[in-house]
């Protein structure tokens, strides 16, 4: 076969840092698993989570009481539910904690009830209530729903910020164990890749992905849940692109040495299960000890899931969450420089 | 002619064990050379340290007349290479592959033209998992074509292929030697040495214990038909000592083999000397490279 001489101009190909993202998000986007675990996964735990500890309305509490004109007397109380029984009945209801209350008429009106039930105190003080309207001075209610104050509004966006760590250390950490283990590594490492450009594809990756996973779960977050965010876009998106690059650095550098899967699976579950657990992915920091309080500060899911929240939530402005970004920005960049020095080519 | 590649008393020593101990090569630009020995002979780390993948414990490598500590990038530009294994990725097609390794090279040919060269231009979109195992391997190939190298390292290009796969990437490589690059191959097939390389060095522990064109390391053996003999009762090779045209004798798994200069002369001798042991089988062939390993070192390079 007859071929033309080389030459740079019959032949440019792509850049090698966009070739080596695209390869990134072809094989990303032709794992159907990958796929699941990354984009699925967290809204499925959302939905569960959110439908397991939602916010119901009070339960209404239940009085026996013994005659009619008692009944449609406490019946004007939407929150009371009255059953009408004759005392023995009434007290045997009480004794079994089928009813809250019991009420026999009087005179004097008796309220039969155990002051250790906090239902029973209530239901006597509603019962009490609905029997002797209340005079001068008048009193009104205005009952106050704070914004964020919801489990699943406090969920999201630490399921924002397990979905960037974990998307970091599984999609880097592993992928490159994989591509050494199957002697891929070294075969780009007999062309003139430039390293780093093969590193920085894979924080590119990190970046791109984040523009489909942040409105995913953002979005979902709203229309399934009406979870609002309630500070700026912007301070989020840039929140969260300091923490996946931080997760990236993080991803490079558990698979730097790393000889096989197996290994890196356990040191990525090693970083991840500490911060899942104490970095308020799922319940808030301030449940542990105050003396352990300054090492989860500065764990980068802590920080992440802090400043994710404070502009969620809060509203909160650059200033507030500078400290945690800049925990984030500082991780990333000793991780990706000690990724580069420890990695192991061959 | 200038030389592509030259390595001298070149040593890799992993704790105790010595992979490669003083070996000495020569490529001229332009040939295709074979580095023929078993499996654990050395092979690949010596072309792994050629390849600069790996660093020698002692001796010096001259690539296209440059070193590998000062010279890498550059030197990277000119080269294909193709690993004993690599796993491409399962899920690019032929030409997201070809396509990603041509990017990393300033210059170098089409993919197009690779595809072509290597013929997937049918499997273009094909993900490498779904391939055969002879398009896996041509594939790895193409990859290595991309930069149309001056200098083709190839690991071992058809172990484990069928024969029609096999002969399908000879052609790839005969093709590009036809370009006047330079190829140096590892293999343990004596055919696929035979057929491709103008020169073979014959390795074994870690030196090379033979070196010349396949027809001299054969004429080495002064004899070019073999002829091997079972008999009934145990025959040894002193038993034909002295008979007209036999060059040299051994011992092999189930009797005696001769190397033989004149097939018509030596024969009848032969069957006179061994008819009283009971001869029970006789067969001759050309002498190959296997017969000049076997002859070396007295063990078949497939042990």
């Amino acid at each position: 076969m007859t071929a033309p001489p080389s030459s740079p101009s019959s032949a440019r190909a792509g850049s090698p840092l966009w070739e080596l993202t695209l390869a990134r998000l072809r094989l990303f986007f032709r794992e159907p698993g990958a796929v699941f675990w990354t984009f699925g996964f967290p809204l499925l735990l959302s939905i569960a989570l959110g439908i397991a500890f939602r916010n119901r309305p009070a339960d209404p509490s239940v009085v026996a009481v013994v005659s009619p004109e008692l009944q449609s007397a406490l019946a004007k109380d939407a929150v009371l539910r009255t059953r009408l029984l004759d005392e023995p009945a009434a007290r045997e209801a009480l004794r079994t904690g089928k009813v809250d209350l019991v009420v026999l008429a009087g005179p004097p009106i008796a309220y039969l009830f155990d002051p250790a039930r906090p239902e029973s105190r209530l239901a006597r003080a509603l019962a009490d209530a609905a029997l002797h309207p209340a005079g001068p001075p008048a009193t009104v209610d205005k009952p106050v729903v704070e914004p964020g104050s919801r489990y699943i509004d406090f969920l999201i966006p630490g399921l924002i910020g397990m979905q960037l760590m974990s998307a970091g250390m599984w999609g880097i950490g592993y992928v490159i164990v994989e591509m050494r283990t199957k002697k891929l590594l070294k075969r780009l490492m007999a062309t003139p890749m430039s390293r780093a450009q093969f590193l920085w594809s894979f924080v590119v990756m990190r970046a791109l992905f984040l523009l489909l996973e942040l409105p995913l779960l953002i979005g979902f977050g709203w229309i399934v849940f009406k979870v609002p965010v309630v500070g700026s876009m912007l301070l989020l998106l840039a929140v969260s692109l300091l923490g996946a690059l931080a997760f990236a650095g993080i991803g490079l550098l558990v698979a730097s040495r790393a000889r096989n899967t197996q290994t890196v699976s356990g040191l990525i579950n090693l970083v991840m299960l500490p911060m899942f657990v104490a970095s308020g992915v799922f319940f808030s920091t301030a449940r542990f000890p105050d003396t352990v309080q300054p090492v989860l500060r500065v764990l980068p899911l802590t920080a992440l899931n802090d400043a994710l929240r404070a502009v969620m939530i809060e509203g909160a402005g650059m200033a507030s969450v500078a400290g945690q970004c800049a925990l984030l920005a500082g991780t990333a960049a000793v991780t990706f420089v000690a990724a580069l020095r420890l990695f192991r080519w061959g | 002619m200038s030389a592509a590649l030259r390595c001298e008393k070149l040593v890799k020593k992993y704790g105790d064990v010595t992979a490669v101990d003083g070996l000495d090569l020569e490529v001229s630009a332009g040939e295709c050379f074979g580095l023929l020995g078993p499996n654990g002979a050395g092979k690949t780390t010596t072309v792994e340290i050629l390849e600069g993948l790996n660093e020698p414990t002692a001796g010096s490598v001259e690539v296209l007349g440059r070193r590998w500590r000062s010279d890498e990038r550059a030197l990277r530009q000119r080269l294909g290479v193709s690993l004993q294994e690599t796993h491409l990725p399962d899920r690019l097609t032929v030409e997201e592959n070809l396509r990603m390794f041509r990017s990393f090279y300033e210059r170098g040919r089409p993919v197009d033209e690779v595809l072509d060269l290597v013929e997937l231009r049918d499997k273009r979109s094909s993900w490498t998992e779904r391939l055969s195992g002879g398009q896996k391997q041509r594939l790895a190939v193409g990859c290595a074509l991309v930069s149309d190298p001056e200098l083709l390292f190839l690991d071992e290009p058809t172990t484990g292929l069928d024969p029609q796969s096999r002969r399908q990437l000879w052609d790839v490589v005969l093709g590009f030697k036809a370009r006047g690059r330079t190829v140096l191959l590892t293999t343990h097939y004596m055919d696929e040495a035979e057929r491709l390389c103008d020169r073979v060095a014959v390795v074994d522990k870690g030196k090379v214990i033979a070196l010349g064109t396949p027809p001299e390391l054969i004429a080495s053996l002064g004899g070019q038909q073999v002829v091997e003999l079972a008999t009934e009762r145990p025959l040894s090779p002193e038993d034909l000592a002295g008979l007209a045209s036999v060059r040299s004798s051994r011992r092999n798994a189930d009797g005696v083999a001769l190397t033989v200069e004149q097939l018509h002369v030596a024969l009848p001798a032969i069957l006179a000397r061994a008819d009283p042991f009971g001869l029970t089988r006789l067969s001759t062939h050309h002498a190959t490279l296997e017969d000049v390993f076997v002859h070396l070192t007295g063990r078949h390079l497939r042990e």
